[in-house]
């Protein structure tokens, strides 16, 4: 017999493309940035890429621009812009 | 009745035990090899729990039961057991299924093979304890199979076929049985092997629901309004095609055991019966004591349709059996206040569409415990008859033993 | 101690999700499974998390999670911890809700599960209110707070569920914030290795809830413990032991001031003079008695 059983797998943009939501992104200054992960550490999401050298970049696919990462980095290196 | 049959078959009456229907709960939830119990007190179903943990305890059987602090927990134990794929239990009544009721219903639209019994019993208020079926009869509508043994051979032959459905249909499944009247009331069972047991309800069958690290999946996450009705639907279509799984899981039992129920209707009488009642639980035993009776004294050609399956209601088997019959009367030891008793709403939706439909008399009686006697079954039985040969009306509801000039002085203006 | 360059790149929340922006439990969430790793399963009940996951057939969530009904996570999670070692299977069982689930609806099972000392890392994440609701009160909400059904502030203060867990004995508890990462990722790290109830409770701000710019979920969650009004602390087989981003704090002239906290977030916008003197009050006990407990075996 065939059911139907309420069970769903894992998938990355499982409410889809959530950068759509975003009014402002956050842009990384790389010459500022002294690669301390905080952002990364912090970002509700889970868009922001933390690179072997602790170097950062964002996932403007799903980043829904809520500005975590710009308010908590402590070298303002990330700069919420208008999209 | 069980026992007798077993006899006609020549099978062996072997390792037979004096017990109360509680304990005929217990013993099969063992020989079931559950996993994981939620155990929380309630009567008439407590001692089930109270012989699970002295099996348990003195036995030390791998058997986890969690007593837990509330009938709602009981459930979610049992819940959370099986969705990792473990053979789980618990048991309630009355006021502890209502408590319990969000979790039932969870439950069933988890998918998840639990099994549950549930000694039947009023609710209040006021309070009481006597039996009745009102509480059985709610989960109908909660996505469970509920199938209702008559004495407590065929509860346990019951508890251990229903894990056989559950894990065939992905339906959970509850076992009720007529509080006191059975729950507290000792009968010699037989129990088959364990190598039979085990080889019917086998514990490595596929498990597509059960979590696991493997291969994770979210289990139970939201659904859209678009497909909501879907899963739904997949409820419905299971339950209403086990109509026939109920009935051939039985006779698969009947081959290994030689005791057979019926499936879905244990049919008394009715090769030649022109009325019949629809009756449930126990109370089946006084009327099949009617019938005869009634055949002997009066030459009235009755018979008794004993339902079995609440869940899935047995449309096809009903209208087979009901297209033979000239007059049905149904007792509903439940109310649906203001209408009649659910059985007999149920009874007349199923036989609308039957050609030659027999005449259809709803009875409400033996609420709280008030008990209903082979001579009241005897008296269904004229009535019916003289509705079958046109001299009684047929009316909306009849009550069985109502008394009103017994609380006419309590009455207030309001 | 764990540094942030230390936590593990592994994720287990999946971008794409049904948060909020700048939501805090997902920040909680994220860095938690971190440290729980992936052979856990996950317990749910009716909360904002419920949403989070996304809907089927989809799943915002890459661990094996089980969704129950609001008061029954404590005891799903009883059913499924004791299946799994019956099985012989080892795997962490993590119950992830809400204060509304943990501190009034849940708590007869939450309570039930300490009892019998589940084996069970139960995470309460602490948003102060019913936000998947729309905002609505709950026994974590503070005096004074604004919400759907407190439209001139709370009346009663929040109540302390962590020594309602400490009366149960269980072998550790313990209040963290999504503000110090690691020291909530060192937390969780020591309580997946221990036997028994674990009862976590995370500070986790609701940015819409708490009518709060996105940005500052982080940052009001800092000043709640900079203010003393969310101790972070420990309770280790019965000795208490104050956090260390909490140290500092237990004494009223290094806190900073509340009014910090309270003006960048809209639910303590119509604060009265004599609101915010009860909370201070509440404060100043509070950290007073948690400072007399500071290494003292409690229980």
């Amino acid at each position: 017999m065939k059911v139907l059983i309420p069970k769903s797998k894992a998938n990355k943009g499982a409410v889809g493309k959530t950068g759509l939501w975003r009014t402002s992104k956050p842009v990384v200054n790389h010459d500022k940035c002294i690669k301390c992960v905080i952002c990364w550490s912090f970002c509700p999401e889970n868009t922001i890429f933390r690179f072997e050298d602790n170097s950062v970049g964002i996932d403007y696919e799903y980043c829904k621009g809520c500005g975590v990462c710009a308010n908590e980095c402590p070298v303002n290196a990330i700069e919420m812009v208008e999209d | 009745m069980s026992i007798i049959e077993e006899k006609k078959t020549g099978s062996n009456l072997k390792n037979l035990k004096v017990v109360t229907a509680n304990e005929a709960v217990a013993l099969a939830v063992k020989c079931a090899r559950v996993d994981v119990v939620g155990a929380y007190p309630i009567s008439p179903q407590t001692s089930i729990m109270e012989y699970l943990t002295k099996y348990v305890e003195t036995e030390n059987l791998p058997i986890e039961i969690i007593r837990v602090e509330s009938e709602h927990s009981a459930m979610a134990v049992a819940m959370g057991a099986a969705a990792v794929g473990a053979r789980a239990f618990t048991a309630t009544a009355s006021q502890g299924l209502l408590y319990m009721a969000e979790m039932v219903y969870w439950v069933a639209g988890s998918r998840l093979p639990v099994v549950m019994a549930i000694a039947s019993r009023a609710m209040g208020a006021p309070w009481i304890l006597g039996n009745e079926h009102t509480d059985i009869m709610l989960p109908r509508e909660w996505g469970w199979i509920v199938l209702f043994p008559e004495d407590n051979q065929e509860v346990f032959d019951t508890i251990i076929q229903a894990y056989r459905i559950a894990d065939k249909t992905l339906i959970p499944v509850i076992v009720g049985l007529d509080g006191f009247i059975m729950s507290h009331t000792t009968m010699p069972i037989s129990i088959p092997d364990q190598s039979i047991i085990d080889s019917f309800i086998p514990k490595n069958t596929p498990k597509p629901y059960a979590l696991n690290t493997e291969n994770p999946f979210t289990h139970g996450n939201a659904v859209s309004s678009n497909l909501y009705m879907e899963f739904r639907y997949d409820i419905f279509r299971t339950i209403e095609e086990a109509e026939d799984l109920v009935d051939q899981v039985d006779r698969e039992w009947y081959e290994l055991t030689g005791r057979t129920y019926g499936g879905t209707i244990q049919e008394y009488m009715l090769d030649d019966a022109e009325v019949a009642i629809i009756v449930m639980g126990a109370s089946s035993g006084d009327a099949k004591q009617a019938a005869m009776n009634v055949r002997q004294k009066y030459n009235i050609k009755a018979g008794v349709i004993r339902l079995r399956s609440i869940r899935p209601f047995p449309v096809k088997r009903l209208s087979r059996i009901a297209s033979r019959l000239k007059c049905i009367g149904v007792l509903d030891r439940n109310m649906s206040p203001g209408l009649a008793g659910m059985i007999a709403t149920e009874v007349k939706f199923a036989l609308y569409e039957l050609e030659n439909r027999p005449i259809i008399q709803a009875y409400i009686g033996g609420l709280g415990g008030k008990d209903i006697k082979i001579e009241d079954f005897e008296n269904i039985y004229l009535e019916l008859h003289e509705m079958m040969q046109g001299k009684r009306k047929v009316e909306k509801v009849r009550w069985v033993g109502l008394d009103l000039s017994a609380v006419e002085a309590y009455f207030e203006e309001v | 101690m764990t540094s942030i360059k230390q936590l593990p790149y592994e994720e287990y929340l999946l971008a794409g999700n049904g948060s909020c922006p700048g939501c805090g439990l997902t920040i909680g969430l994220r860095n938690v499974l971190k440290a729980v790793g992936k052979d856990v399963y996950m317990v749910v009940p009716a909360s904002c998390s419920s949403v989070i996951q996304s809907p089927f057939p989809n799943s915002s969530v890459t661990v094996p999670l089980l969704n129950t009904p609001f008061a029954a996570a404590a005891a799903a999670a009883s059913g499924m911890v004791r299946a799994l070692r019956v099985m012989g299977k080892d795997s962490v069982v993590m119950v992830w809700a809400g204060d509304g689930g943990t501190f009034d609806i849940g708590l007869a099972t939450v309570s039930g599960a300490a009892e019998r000392n589940e084996d069970i890392l139960y995470i309460c994440y602490d948003n102060e209110a019913y936000m998947n609701t729309g905002g609505h009160r709950s026994g974590a909400t503070p005096l004074g707070t604004f919400t759907g059904t407190t439209p001139t502030g709370k009346k009663e203060n929040k109540k302390n569920v962590p020594l309602i867990m400490a009366a149960h004995k269980v072998p550790y508890i313990a209040t963290a914030s999504i503000a110090f990462v690691t020291d909530l990722y060192d937390k969780i790290l020591k309580a997946k290795n221990i036997k028994g109830f674990r009862y976590i409770q995370i500070f986790s701000p609701c940015t819409p809830g708490w009518l709060l710019p996105t940005e500052k979920s982080v940052e009001s969650a800092k000043l709640a413990v900079q203010t003393g009004i969310y101790p972070l602390f420990e309770i280790e087989n019965g000795v208490f032991k104050i956090s260390a981003p909490s140290k500092a704090y237990l004494k009223k002239e290094k806190r900073k001031p509340l009014q910090d906290y309270f003006k960048i977030q809209g639910r303590f916008k119509n604060l009265k003079e004599e609101q915010v003197k009860m909370i201070e009050q509440w404060i100043d006990e509070m950290n007073e008695e948690y400072a007399n407990l500071d290494g003292k075996k409690i229980i």
